[in-house]
C-alpha cells in the first residue's frame, strides 16, 4: 500500500554545508603532493596529428609530463572496455588513443605540473601540426544523408497506427510545419573535474563529477584494467550536471592515467570553453503533419525527426513517443533518423528527447487548434489521451485534467481572448500560451542498506547521487518516515562506489527507484527489529506479525494498541547489539509492466513582446504538476522552478553556434552562450495537484527533474504567437527572429 | 629530463586579511585572487565557474565590496581585507542571509551559492536595490543553472526588509 | 597566462616611462578584461604596470561647470555618484546597463574605454583574427557574425566595441584626458576610438605610451531629456546587440540640440553629427525621429547573420528619442 499524504516541506539536510562553503566538489580535494593537469584540445575537426611538440613545455621546472597519443600507457583495446553505463551504440571515444581527430576540441594532450598556473602556461607552449581533412558539421546540408541506426539507444520508431497518410489527406484541417532547435550545452555551474588520489599500494580514490559513482568505477576498471577493490569513486557533491555527468568525461580518463603513470595524485578540471568539447543536446529538425476533423478531433499525427549524432556513436533519444502519450489519435506514424556529423556524440540533457519532441508537438498542436478555431486548452482536452497509445497501456495515474483546471484557474486563462494580437500595454504586446507535457516515471532496480545504531542514529546508504535534486534530503525523509524517527536522527550516504548499487541518477528515476529501495531497506530493518524484540523476555510484541506493528516515535509498537511498544534502541540494548543492518535489492513490481507510468504537467505563460526592439519578456508562468506523491514540497518546488528556468533558456536564449568553417562551437563561453539570469525570471508559480498512485512504486512518488521543464518552451512560443500573431518554429526565439518575421 | 628554465614567474610578498586572519604570503604574480584562495589557502568555498568573469560563482567581498575574484591578481591586493563564504558565520551562527538561503531553498546543487550569498551581502551593503526588479537586476551577475532565482530574490528582498528595520 | 613581470607604480610619470621603456608593457587597473584575455593568451603582456596606487580616483566639478571623472574611479562609483546621477543620468544609466554589479565595482573608467571587442574569433586563438594577429584574416567576415558591426567596418575587421559607458560618453561629447611622454592632452570621444581600417589591431588613438588619467564631461548633461536604451539577448549581464544614447535640449516640444550615439554597431560608438543637426529646431515627433534614424544608418552594410541590426538600430533610435522627449507611442 502506497503512502498517500505528501511529505513534509523540510530544509535540505546538506544545506548548511552548501551555504558555508564546506561542501567539497570534485575539483576541491587537495591531497599532499597534488599535481595539476591541463588539457590541450584540437583546433581542427577532422584529420590527424602529424606531430606534437612538447619540448618547450617539458623544459619548464615544475612540469612533470605531457601526455599525448605518442607516450600514453598501453590501454584497453576493445570498445566494450570503454563503454560506460550510458553509452549509445557504437565505438566510444578514446582520449589519446591515436593520432586521429574526430571532432573539434578533441582532447589531445594533458600537461601535468606542480601548479595550476604553470600547467596552463606550459600547455600554451605545446604546438601541434595537423593534416586536415574536410569535416562535415553542417546539419542542414547533411540532412539528405540521414540514416536509420542499427540500434536506437532509446525508443525505436514503431509501426504506424491506422492509415496516417490517407487520414491526413482526407481531413478538414491540416497542418504541416517544421520545427527546429539548435545544439545546446548543459553548463552546470561546476565545470567537470576529477581529482585522483593515488595511494602507495597503487590503489586510487577518485573524486569525480558524475551522476553515478559506479559508472566511473566501471569505466576506469575497463579502460585501465583495474580490479574493483583498486578503484573507489566518490561524488558526495555534484555542482549540477543535468545529464552532463551521466557518462564519465575525458577529464576522468586523463587524471587517472596521469596518476597511475606518475604515481602521484592528480587533478584535472575543465575550463568553461572546454565544457563545449563533449556531449550536448543534439540539434533536431522535426516535421509535424497533424490533421483534425471539423470539430477538432485529431485524425492524423505524423512526426518525422532528424537528430544529430557523431560519426562514432549513434546517439538517439526519445523524441517520438510524445504524440501518442499525450493525445488520442487513430492514425499516426513516427520516424526518427540520425544525421552523422564530425562532432562529439550528443548526450542526454535535461529531459532528453522530451524537451525536443514536446516542444515541436505542442507548438504544432497550438497551430492546429487555431486552424480548427478552438481555444488551445479545449482542443487539448478534446484529444486527451485516456490511455497511452504508444505502448497500448492504461496510465497508472494521470491527473493532467486537474493540472489544466488548477493551472488555468490560477493563471486566469478564462479571461483570454482567443484571437491573437489583441492584448497590449504600452509598447508591449501581451500573449498567453499553454502547453502540456509528460515524463516517464519508471522505477528501476536499486539497492540500499539501512543501519540502526544503539544510540538511535539511522544510517541509510545507496550509491546514487545528489546533483542538486535533493536526494540527500528526500531519502533521509523516506527513511525517517518509514522508521518513525526524526529527520535529524537519519544520515543518508550516497556518491560512493562502495555503497549498495543504484542506477545512474538521471531521467527523474531516483526518487522512485532509490526511494523505494530506502523504504524497503528500512522495512526490512523493522522486521529484523521485531524478531529481536520478540526474543526479549516479557516482550510486549510476542507473537505479533509485522503487519500488525508500526514504527512511530522511535518505537516499534502495536498498531491497535500503541502502549504495547518497545523503543528501537531498547531492542538493540537488550540484545547486546551495537547496531543492526538490513540490505535490500529493490525491484519494480511486475504489475508496473501493465501500465504506462508518467508524470504530467500543464504550463501557462504570459509573455510581453516588444516588436520594435525584438525583445520577449516572460512575465508570468504557472506550472501545474501531477507528480504522484510529493516527498518534500520545498525541494520539489525548486526542481520545478529550475525546469521552468530551463524552459526560458531553451525558448529564448540557448544556442551552441557551430562555425561550419572551423567545425567548432564558436560562442564557447558564458558570455556567448546565454543562459537565463535572475532578471529574466519574473513571477513563477508551481502547483502540485493531488495524485495518488499505488502502482508506480511503494512510495507513490514520481520524479520531478524533467516534467517541470518539458512543456515550458512550447508554452512560451505559443504565448509569443498569441501576442504577435506570428509563428516561430526555430528556437531560440531571439531578437533577430522577432524582427525578421514580418508576416502577420 | 634536465630542466634548464628557472621558475618563469616573479614572486612578491603581500599581506592579506582574509576572514579576519592576517596572511603574509609570497605569491606568484600570475596567481589570481581566486586561485590563491582555492589552491593555496584551501578556501574552496569560493567557486570557479568560468574563470572569465561571466558567472559570478567566485564572488567575494574585497574591502566590503563584491567583486569577481577570478579577474583580479592576488598581488594587486596587498593590505586588503577579504571576506569569503567561510568568513560569514560568526561564532558558529550563520549570517542571516546564509540561514535564509537554507530556509527558502534558494539553491539546489550549491555550486553558485557561495557567490550568490556574498553577492547578496554586497548588494545589501550597497543600498541601491529597493524593488524586486532592482534586486533581480543587481543579482544578475550570479548565474544559477539550477534556476533558483525566484527563491534567491525572495531571500534578498527579505534581507533588505530586515536591514531597513 | 604567459609569464610577465609586475610593478606597482606610485606616480604617473613612472607609469608613463615604464610604458615607454619596457617591452610589451600594459597598464593594469581593474583588470576585468585584461586578465580575462591574458588567460586565453590573446593578450600576452611581458610587463604589467599596476596603477591602482595612483591618485586618479576623484570625481569632481570642473571650472566652468563640467565634471571630471578620475580614470581609476570604478564604474560603480561613477554611476552612483550624486553629481553623475543628478547631472549626467544618461552616463549613470549606460554604466549600469553594462556588465554586472561585481564587475562594475572593479572595472575602472579608464579601463572601460580600453576594453577589447567581444568578437568570438578574437577570443579564440585557433581562428583567424586581424585584430589579434595582424594579417591572419577575419574569420567573422564569413563566419558567425550576428554580433558584429554594420557601420564603419572594413574587410579586415567587423568587430564592435562592447562598452556601454563609451556610448554615453560619445553622446555627451566627453573628452578623454591622457598623459604621455610629451605631457597631457585631451582627446574628444569622437576621436578616441577608431575604425578598423587596415590595422584593426589598434583600437584607439591613445598612443602606446599614454596613460588615461581621467574623463572630462562638458557642462551640458541633458539631465532633463535623455535615454539609454540597450537591446540584448537577455535581460541583464550581456553585451548590446544595439544600444542608443540620446541627450536632447528642448524647449517645449521643440528640439534645440540633439546628441545621439549608437553602440554595438561599429568599432567605436557611432555618431553622425550631420544627422543630429537634422533635429535642431524640429518638433519632437516620430516622423522627425525616423528621419534621423535613416540618416544614422546611411551607409550601413550588414553580413549574413546581422541584417536585423540595421532595422533594430533604426527602431531603437526612434524609441530612445521618444523616451528622451517623453513622447508616448
Amino acid at each position: 500500500m502506497a503512502a498517500t499524504k505528501n511529505g513534509e516541506a523540510r530544509n535540505r539536510v546538506d544545506g548548511y554545508q552548501k551555504v558555508t562553503g564546506q561542501a567539497k566538489y570534485a575539483g576541491e580535494w587537495q591531497p599532499p603532493g597534488l599535481l595539476h593537469g591541463v588539457v590541450l584540445n584540437s583546433t581542427i575537426a577532422k584529420g590527424k596529428i602529424l606531430h606534437i611538440e612538447t619540448e618547450k613545455a617539458l623544459q619548464l621546472d615544475g612540469v612533470l609530463q605531457v601526455f599525448t597519443h605518442e607516450n600514453r600507457p598501453p590501454l584497453a583495446h576493445y570498445d566494450k572496455s570503454y563503454q560506460d553505463l550510458d553509452a549509445p551504440p557504437g565505438t566510444p571515444f578514446r582520449p589519446l588513443f591515436d593520432n586521429k581527430i574526430l571532432f573539434n576540441m578533441q582532447p589531445i594532450a594533458l600537461v601535468v605540473a606542480e601548479s595550476l598556473e604553470l600547467a596552463r602556461y606550459a600547455a600554451s607552449l605545446v604546438t601541434v601540426n595537423y593534416e586536415k581533412k574536410q569535416h562535415e558539421v553542417d546539419f542542414e546540408k547533411q540532412l539528405q544523408h540521414a540514416f536509420i541506426p542499427k540500434d536506437y539507444k532509446a525508443v525505436a520508431p514503431p509501426e504506424p497506427w491506422g492509415s496516417p497518410a490517407e487520414a491526413y489527406h482526407d481531413a478538414k484541417h491540416r497542418l504541416s510545419a517544421t520545427y527546429t532547435h539548435p545544439s545546446q550545452h548543459h553548463h552546470p555551474m561546476e565545470p567537470h573535474a576529477s581529482t585522483v588520489l593515488w595511494e602507495e599500494n597503487g590503489r586510487i580514490t577518485v573524486y569525480d563529477k558524475i551522476q553515478g559513482a559506479l559508472n566511473s568505477q566501471k569505466y576506469l576498471m575497463g579502460v585501465f584494467g583495474l580490479a574493483q577493490e583498486d578503484v573507489r569513486v566518490l561524488s558526495p557533491f555534484v555542482g549540477g550536471a543535468f545529464g552532463s555527468g551521466l557518462r564519465p568525461q575525458y577529464q576522468l580518463f586523463l587524471a587517472t592515467m596521469a596518476a597511475l603513470e606518475l604515481r602521484c595524485s592528480v587533478r584535472v578540471v575543465l575550463s568553461r570553453p572546454q565544457m563545449f568539447s563533449f556531449g550536448h543536446r543534439p540539434k533536431t529538425h522535426q516535421r509535424f503533419s497533424l490533421a483534425a476533423s471539423e470539430d477538432g478531433q485529431l485524425q492524423a499525427m505524423i512526426q518525422e525527426v532528424y537528430g544529430e549524432t557523431s560519426r562514432f556513436e549513434d546517439y538517439s533519444e526519445n523524441v517520438i513517443s510524445w504524440p501518442l502519450v499525450l493525445y488520442n489519435c487513430a492514425n499516426a506514424s513516427l520516424s526518427y533518423k540520425l544525421v552523422g556529423l564530425d562532432v562529439y556524440t550528443p548526450l542526454d540533457m535535461r529531459a532528453p528527447g522530451g524537451a525536443s519532441g514536446i516542444f515541436a508537438l505542442e507548438c504544432a498542436m497550438d497551430e492546429l487548434a487555431y486552424q480548427v478555431g478552438m481555444n488551445p486548452l479545449d482542443f487539448r482536452l478534446k484529444n486527451y489521451a485516456e490511455k497511452d497509445q504508444f505502448e497500448d497501456k492504461p496510465f497508472s495515474s494521470k491527473e493532467l485534467r486537474e493540472c489544466f483546471r488548477q493551472g488555468a484557474e490560477k493563471f486566469g486563462w478564462k479571461n483570454r481572448p482567443n484571437q491573437p494580437r489583441t492584448m497590449q500595454e504600452g509598447h508591449e504586446l501581451i500573449g498567453w500560451g499553454l502547453a502540456n507535457g509528460a515524463w516517464e516515471a519508471n522505477q528501476k532496480p536499486a539497492h540500499a542498506k539501512a543501519v540502526l545504531a544503539v544510540d538511535g542514529k539511522l544510517t541509510v546508504s545507496s550509491a546514487t547521487a545528489d546533483i542538486g535534486t535533493g536526494t540527500y534530503t528526500i531519502m533521509s525523509q523516506v527513511a525517517a518516515e518509514t522508521m518513525g524517527l526524526e529527520l535529524e536522527q537519519v544520515t543518508f550516504k550516497l556518491g560512493d562506489s562502495s555503497l549498495p548499487k543504484a542506477p545512474l541518477e538521471g531521467g527523474s528515476a531516483t526518487a522512485s527507484s532509490v526511494g523505494s529501495a530506502v523504504r524497503e531497506a528500512c522495512r526490512q530493518l523493522g522486521k529484523k527489529l521485531l524478531e529481536l524484540a520478540q526474543e526479549v523476555d516479557g516482550s510486549p510484541l510476542k507473537d505479533i506479525p509485522f503487519w500488525e506493528v508500526e514504527m512511530e516515535a522511535g518505537q516499534l509498537r502495536l498498531k491497535k494498541d500503541p502502549t504495547k511498544a518497545m523503543a528501537l534502541t531498547d531492542i538493540l540494548h537488550q540484545n547486546q547489539k551495537d547496531s543492526l543492518a538490513a540490505t535490500i535489492d529493490s525491484q519494480p513490481s511486475e504489475e508496473q509492466d501493465n501500465y504506462a507510468i508518467y508524470s504530467h504537467s500543464a504550463v501557462f505563460v504570459e509573455v510581453r513582446v516588444d516588436e520594435a526592439l525584438g525583445t520577449v519578456r516572460v512575465s508570468r508562468m504557472v506550472n501545474a504538476i501531477a507528480g504522484g506523491r510529493i516527498l518534500n514540497p520545498k525541494t520539489a518546488k525548486s526542481q520545478i522552478l529550475g525546469g521552468m528556468v530551463w524552459g526560458v533558456g531553451m525558448a529564448l536564449e540557448e544556442e551552441s553556434v557551430m562555425d561550419t568553417h572551423y567545425g567548432r562551437f564558436i560562442n564557447h563561453d558564458l558570455a556567448g552562450y546565454h543562459i537565463p539570469v535572475n532578471a529574466d525570471l519574473q513571477e513563477l508559480d508551481v502547483i502540485f495537484v493531488e495524485e495518488e498512485d499505488d502502482i508506480v512504486n511503494p512510495i507513490g512518488a514520481k520524479g520531478l527533474g524533467e516534467v517541470g521543464n518539458v512543456a515550458v518552451a512550447p508554452a512560451i512560443v505559443n504565448a509569443i504567437f498569441h501576442a504577435t500573431g506570428k509563428r516561430f518554429r526555430d528556437l531560440p526565439v531571439t531578437v533577430d527572429k522577432i524582427l525578421e518575421n514580418d508576416e502577420v | 629530463m634536465e630542466k634548464n628554465t628557472p621558475s618563469p614567474i616573479q614572486k612578491e610578498s603581500i599581506m592579506l586579511t582574509i576572514n579576519g586572519t592576517v596572511h603574509r604570503l609570497e605569491v606568484e604574480v600570475w596567481t589570481t585572487l581566486l586561485d590563491l584562495l582555492r589552491e593555496r589557502l584551501k578556501l574552496t568555498g569560493t567557486k570557479k565557474g568560468c574563470d572569465q568573469g561571466q558567472c559570478g560563482a567566485c564572488t567575494v567581498l574585497l574591502d566590503g565590496q563584491r567583486i569577481n575574484s577570478c579577474l583580479t591578481l592576488a598581488v594587486m591586493h596587498d593590505g586588503s581585507e577579504i571576506t569569503t563564504i567561510e568568513g560569514l558565520a560568526q561564532n558558529g551562527k550563520l549570517n542571516p542571509v546564509q540561514q535564509a538561503f537554507i530556509d527558502r531553498d534558494a539553491f539546489q546543487c550549491g555550486y553558485c551559492t557561495p557567490g550568490q550569498i556574498c553577492s547578496a551581502i554586497g548588494l545589501i551593503q550597497e543600498g541601491k536595490a529597493k524593488t524586486k526588479a532592482e534586486v533581480r537586476e543587481l543579482m544578475s551577475g550570479n548565474l544559477c543553472r539550477c534556476g533558483a532565482y525566484t527563491h534567491i530574490t525572495e531571500v534578498v528582498l527579505e534581507a533588505l526588509e530586515r536591514s531597513r528595520t | 597566462m604567459k609569464p610577465f613581470s609586475y610593478q606597482k607604480v606610485m606616480g604617473i610619470t613612472e607609469a608613463v616611462s615604464d610604458l615607454k621603456e619596457k617591452n610589451q608593457s600594459y597598464i593594469i587597473a581593474g583588470g576585468t578584461n585584461l586578465l580575462d584575455l591574458m588567460k586565453v593568451h590573446v593578450m600576452q603582456p611581458q610587463h604589467l604596470i599596476d596603477i591602482n596606487g595612483l591618485k586618479l580616483h576623484d570625481i569632481s566639478e570642473r571650472d566652468g561647470g563640467g565634471l571630471h571623472l578620475g580614470a581609476l574611479a570604478s564604474n560603480a562609483q561613477t554611476a552612483y555618484h550624486p553629481l553623475v546621477e543628478g547631472r549626467y543620468p544618461l552616463l549613470s544609466q549606460a554604466i549600469l546597463a553594462g556588465a554586472s554589479a561585481q564587475l562594475r565595482n572593479k572595472a575602472t573608467n579608464g579601463g572601460n574605454l580600453l576594453q577589447r571587442t567581444r568578437c568570438s574569433y578574437f577570443y579564440d586563438n585557433s581562428t583567424s583574427c586581424n585584430k589579434r594577429e595582424p594579417e591572419s584574416g577575419c574569420a567573422a567576415l564569413h563566419g558567425y557574425n550576428r554580433d558584429h558591426a554594420i557601420l564603419g567596418h572594413s574587410e579586415h575587421c567587423i568587430a564592435t566595441h562592447p562598452s556601454d559607458m563609451a556610448v554615453a560618453l560619445a553622446a555627451l561629447e566627453a573628452r578623454v584626458v591622457a598623459t604621455g611622454p610629451d605631457g597631457a592632452r585631451s582627446i574628444p570621444m569622437a576621436d578616441f576610438h577608431r575604425l578598423p581600417s587596415n590595422n584593426p589591431q589598434v583600437d584607439s588613438n591613445l598612443e602606446a605610451e599614454e596613460l588615461i588619467t581621467g574623463i572630462q564631461l562638458p557642462p551640458e548633461g541633458f539631465a532633463e531629456h535623455y535615454a539609454y536604451l540597450k537591446v540584448r539577448d537577455r535581460a541583464s549581464y550581456s553585451f548590446a546587440l544595439v544600444s542608443v544614447a540620446v541627450g536632447l535640449r528642448m524647449e517645449g516640444n521643440t528640439i534645440l540640440k540633439a546628441r545621439v550615439a549608437l553602440g554595438g554597431v561599429a568599432h567605436k560608438p557611432w555618431r553622425v553629427p550631420g544627422a543630429e543637426e537634422l533635429l535642431e529646431g524640429k518638433e519632437a515627433d516620430r516622423e522627425n525621429f525616423k528621419v534621423l534614424s535613416e540618416a544614422y544608418l546611411t551607409g550601413s552594410e550588414a553580413f549574413k547573420h546581422n541584417k536585423f541590426k540595421i532595422k533594430l538600430a533604426k527602431q531603437t533610435l526612434v524609441r530612445a528619442l521618444m523616451q528622451a522627449s517623453n513622447l508616448k507611442l
